[in-house]
């Protein structure tokens, strides 16, 4: 047994292959992007080496409008926290508190989460249609006739308009993760609570909320940089428009490379992405911590 | 055994103190509301897939369609080119679960079983695939890919797609291997079987529970892919449903009923799935998250 478990070749022929290719497609790429962040190209003619100028015009007299980009995706990410998880916690304890149909409820909440990100986008793009969509149909019956509008192409609805279909889509999942939190808590504790005499809202409040702290941490970082990486939703819907006002970082970027061929200064705006990302997890957490000690 | 008793005990006095007074009918009228604001509109859409723009347009834009025509679903799937994007879908998603199950079960089997140096370090490093975004791996593989002639083949997207689903699949795949017990393969062993022999006849076999798991994952990231789908293939032939129901509305232009036909085939597969694995699919949710 112990022979056969060292053998050099079939360890080799087991692992190799998903080294291979592991680091040929998800390692390698990102030494790569960050070659190319440094170069002014159109990714046909030979590249220059520019240094961190690309970096620099992301935020110097920009011009393409990324700083706002930025700032719909800070704004993304504190409605999502602000809104969002609230709203996630709420079903969470809710049903993890063990209502009747505690799995139908969990089930039925999590289904957008599973339905591609083009189908909801679409569907969304329906509901907001400004003739018969479901939006201005309902205020229509309702006599609000004066607030219909045509809600993804007006620039002050958009931003809003899109948000909102982010949130929705992912509400069961934060409240997927929040319920096997509040799941795994002893019932001891709570036993001990009861007889203490907390009421279910005390509970909540006291025992349930500050025991689930790990998984509310997780469920920050997911909301913030999901919030950063938001791509498919936007893209579907909007594509960034009209006139930039739905754009993040991550559509800019796709329209920068791709339909405008700046391959170095695209390339800047994803390891930008990147290390946004890496930088939010670690303050994320670090607070998270900070707050379990103290 | 006491603390049995005292485990059955608590659980029994949760039960009983369940909330059952006037707070409940709010309790429940709430929860109510959230599932209809999660669910109606997929009804609604499911609704308009059988209506015609004549219907909607004459004020039945909200409820039951008055006649069902399945013709809809009929013209997507035969004059547009749905019926392709999902042979599409499937042949992609298809391959790239095999082979994304079969690299995952081997790495795990040498991390977990095999005896060398690096297994741990190795582990890690694929590990640290999960805090990869793909946008930045988005140009270089474009770039490469293109470099290759791969650009618009079902390779350009297999490729990424199980290279992407291996992080989380070997992280699954580790932790249920390291749980099942050494006996079953010491036996195979002293029977004379060989590595490869134990693994197929014995390790595969017991990690089906896990391969499920981790192929209902690669199902749902692969089949809703957008970004790479949108940029590797722009071959109409080639295109995967996600993609194609995107130009679908380009070449229906307003008719609702055949987009919402289309809309509701791309869905059905996943929901389907869905309400199958349900109890599966959110343990490896809950699982993936907490490693991430």
């Amino acid at each position: 047994m112990e022979r056969l478990l060292r053998d050099k070749k079939a360890i080799f022929l087991f692992t190799f292959p998903t080294f291979l290719l592991f680091t040929v497609i998800v390692v390698l790429p990102i030494f790569f992007s960050i070659h190319y962040s440094t170069l002014e190209w159109d990714g046909f003619s030979q590249g220059t080496f520019v240094g961190l100028a690309n970096y620099k015009s992301l935020f110097v007299n920009n011009t393409d409008g990324f700083l706002q980009s930025i700032i719909n995706s800070l704004i993304l990410a504190l409605i999502s926290v602000g809104i969002q998880l609230p709203i996630s916690l709420l079903l969470a304890l809710i049903i993890a508190r063990g209502v009747r149909g505690e799995n139908f409820f969990r089930t039925v909440y999590f289904i957008p989460v599973i339905i591609s990100t083009v189908v909801i986008g679409q569907l969304w793009m329906k509901i907001y249609n400004s003739d018969y969509g479901m939006l201005n149909t309902v205020l229509r019956a309702a006599g609000l006739d004066q607030y219909t509008k045509p809600w993804l192409a007006d620039t002050h609805t958009a931003l809003a308009a899109v948000f909102i279909a982010m949130l929705w889509q992912y509400i069961g999942y934060h409240m997927l993760l929040m319920y096997a939190g509040a799941k795994s808590i002893s019932p001891d504790i709570y036993e001990a609570a009861r007889i203490d005499g907390a009421s279910e809202a005390q509970m909540a409040l006291h025992v349930t909320i500050p025991l689930m702290k790990p998984i509310l941490c997780v469920c920050v970082i997911f909301a913030v940089t999901g919030s950063f990486k938001a791509f498919d939703l936007i893209y579907v819907m909007t594509g960034g428009g009209p006139l930039h006002s739905t754009e993040v970082p991550t559509t800019l970027m796709y329209t920068t490379i791709f339909s405008r061929y700046q391959y170095g200064y695209g390339s800047a705006m994803a390891i930008f992405i990147i290390a946004e990302c890496l930088i939010f997890t670690l303050v994320i957490q670090k607070l998270f911590h900070q707050n379990a000690e103290g | 055994m006491a603390a049995e008793m005292k485990q059955k005990l608590a659980r029994g006095q949760k039960k009983r103190t369940k909330p059952f007074c006037f707070s409940s009918f709010f309790l429940y009228l709430f929860l109510g509301i959230v599932t209809l604001i999660q669910v109606y509109p997929l009804i609604w859409l499911f609704l308009f897939s059988f209506k015609n723009n004549n219907e909607i347009y004459s004020g039945n834009a909200m409820g039951i369609p008055h006649v069902w025509r399945i013709s809809n679903y009929y013209s997507v799937l035969t004059s547009g080119n749905v019926g392709i994007y999902l042979i599409n879908s499937v042949i992609v998603t298809g391959i790239t679960i095999v082979l994304s199950t079969a690299l995952i079960t081997t790495s795990a089997y040498a991390i977990v079983r095999m005896r060398w140096k690096a297994s741990h370090l190795f582990l890690n490093y694929i590990l640290l695939g999960l805090m990869v975004p793909i946008h930045a791996t988005l140009l270089p593989l474009f770039i490469v890919l293109r470099n290759l002639n791969l650009l618009n083949s079902y390779l350009s997207l297999i490729l990424p797609y199980v290279v992407f689903a291996l992080p989380m699949g070997a992280f699954i795949m580790v932790g249920f291997m390291k749980n099942i017990p050494l006996e079953l393969e010491e036996s195979a062993c002293l029977d004379g079987c060989n590595v490869y022999q134990t693994f197929w006849h014995i390790v595969f076999p017991l990690v089906r529970p896990a391969v499920a798991t981790v192929a209902i994952f690669t199902f749902l990231s692969s089949w809703n892919e957008l970004m790479f789908a949108n940029t590797f293939i722009n071959n109409d032939r080639l295109k995967t449903l996600t993609v194609g129901i995107m130009s679908l509305s380009g070449q229906q232009g307003t008719a609702w009923g055949p987009i919402g036909a289309g809309l509701v085939i791309a869905t059905v597969p996943t929901l389907l799935i869905y309400l199958l694995f349900s109890k599966q699919l959110q343990k490896s949710v809950i699982a993936g998250a907490i490693k991430g």
